[in-house]
């Protein structure tokens, strides 16, 4: 075909453009997301028994504000990356500002204790799974985050893919942190981190295969 | 012949930046509906990512308006993604270099190994409407010279890298390149004349 009648055709195949078709989009996609996320700790892990008591500590919205920081930077890093020549430049510290006040936090904390007793407070009674459950409840997430970036023309796959990751295990650590028992920072700092790192990094693997345009 | 010459770099600004509004004014009449604005857009930018692709595939010529039309049609499929606040260049710039690497991925082409592809910005500054440009044999009769004068002339006078530059990526000296290019110009001017 020759460039011109490319042109041409492409011209008369030109609607006018929904612009708010992508913020919908993502709207939706955080959407489903969440309450996938909510619906499946409801019903696979259930809520804390003592959740009407718990939401009168400051520390539970504390821990909350974690993943909410995380996962409100990483929609901030997903909406820049999925338009192509918008930048990102140093705006991954928005990650990082979260993550060093917890750990600040919980340095704070480990500082008041015994030293033979911090291990003990890290580990909590939880660990283990911790991180695998907050990555199996990030994949709904995860799923949709995809599909609306899809949706898009990201240019930096691998990026991005790490971003939706990051969006995606953060949005279902929001979710988990109304079963966890868990509650001090020593803890959450790092086992949700963790958990959240899981899908990013998987992200970052899978990206350039899944959002290639 | 056509060998780009260095640009005085406030007219090139000025260019950009007269390409600029006027491309983004067509564009954003185009999102609204206005196909008329919409097919000079296509046709402006066609013109400006020729000359864009042109230089970046001094090699690949033949391959030069198929990455052109894909990438026109990149172009208007992510034309919902594009932010009023950004500026137009920046963003067919970056749809245009992801073609283009998705093309050097796919056919690992030397050039991907040679020349690392910085973004220099200059889209907009030069255009070309002509779909057979004489630069396509050029291209053609480069390949018969040698190394030795065929990659000094592709980076000094195609590419626009310095003497220095050049030198160090043939791997030869500054006075070798200076030697290669006036060679390789008078072999390939006697080139042209015989096969006029």
């Amino acid at each position: 075909m020759k460039t011109d009648d490319l042109i041409a055709m492409l011209a008369n195949a030109a609607p006018p453009v929904d612009r708010r078709a992508p913020g919908r989009r993502f709207a939706l996609a955080l959407l489903l997301g969440l309450a996938a996320a909510m619906v499946l700790m409801a019903v696979g892990l259930g809520l804390r028994r003592d959740l009407n008591e718990v939401v009168r500590w400051p520390m539970f919205w504390l821990r909350l504000a974690y993943p909410a920081c995380i996962g409100s930077a990483a929609m901030w890093l997903t909406l820049r990356l999925s338009r192509p020549g918008v930048r990102i430049g140093n705006r991954w510290a928005g990650v990082a500002a979260p993550v060093a006040v917890a750990w600040i936090g919980m340095a704070a904390v480990l500082t008041q204790v015994p030293v033979d007793a911090r291990l003990a407070l890290v580990l909590g009674h939880t660990w283990r799974v911790c991180p695998i459950l907050i990555a199996l409840l990030s994949t709904p997430a995860f799923a949709a985050m995809l599909w609306a970036v899809r949706g898009m023309a990201p240019v930096r796959l691998r990026a991005t893919g790490a971003a939706v990751g990051l969006l995606a295990g953060a949005t279902a650590t929001v979710a988990y942190c109304l079963h966890c028992p868990e509650i001090s920072p020593a803890f959450w700092s790092i086992w949700y981190l963790l958990g959240m790192a899981i899908p990013a990094v998987v992200g970052a693997l899978i990206g350039p295969r899944v959002l290639r345009w | 012949m056509a060998i780009s010459l260095p640009m005085d770099t406030d007219r090139m600004t000025d260019r950009l930046s007269a390409t600029e509004t006027e491309l983004r004014h067509c564009f954003v009449l185009g999102l609204g509906g206005d196909t008329a604005q919409y097919r000079l857009f296509l046709d402006g930018l066609g013109s400006h990512l020729r000359a864009y692709l042109r230089r970046r595939l001094p090699r690949a010529q033949a391959d030069v308006e198929d990455i052109l039309q894909e990438t026109l049609l990149a172009v208007h499929n992510a034309r919902h993604t594009y932010r009023d606040d950004q500026p137009l260049t920046a963003w067919v710039h970056a749809i245009a270099r992801y073609k283009l690497m998705d093309f050097f991925r796919a056919h690992s082409r030397r050039e991907a190994l040679h020349e690392p592809f910085e973004d220099d910005g200059r889209l907009f500054v030069e255009s070309d409407v002509d779909p057979t440009d004489a630069r396509r044999d050029v291209g053609r009769l480069l390949e018969a010279l040698p190394d030795r004068h065929r990659l000094p002339i592709v980076f000094v006078k195609l590419q626009g890298l310095s003497v220095a530059e050049a030198a160090q990526r043939c791997g030869i000296s500054e006075s070798a390149v200076k030697v290669g290019v006036h060679r390789g110009l008078k072999a390939l001017a006697a080139r042209i004349r015989g096969s006029v």
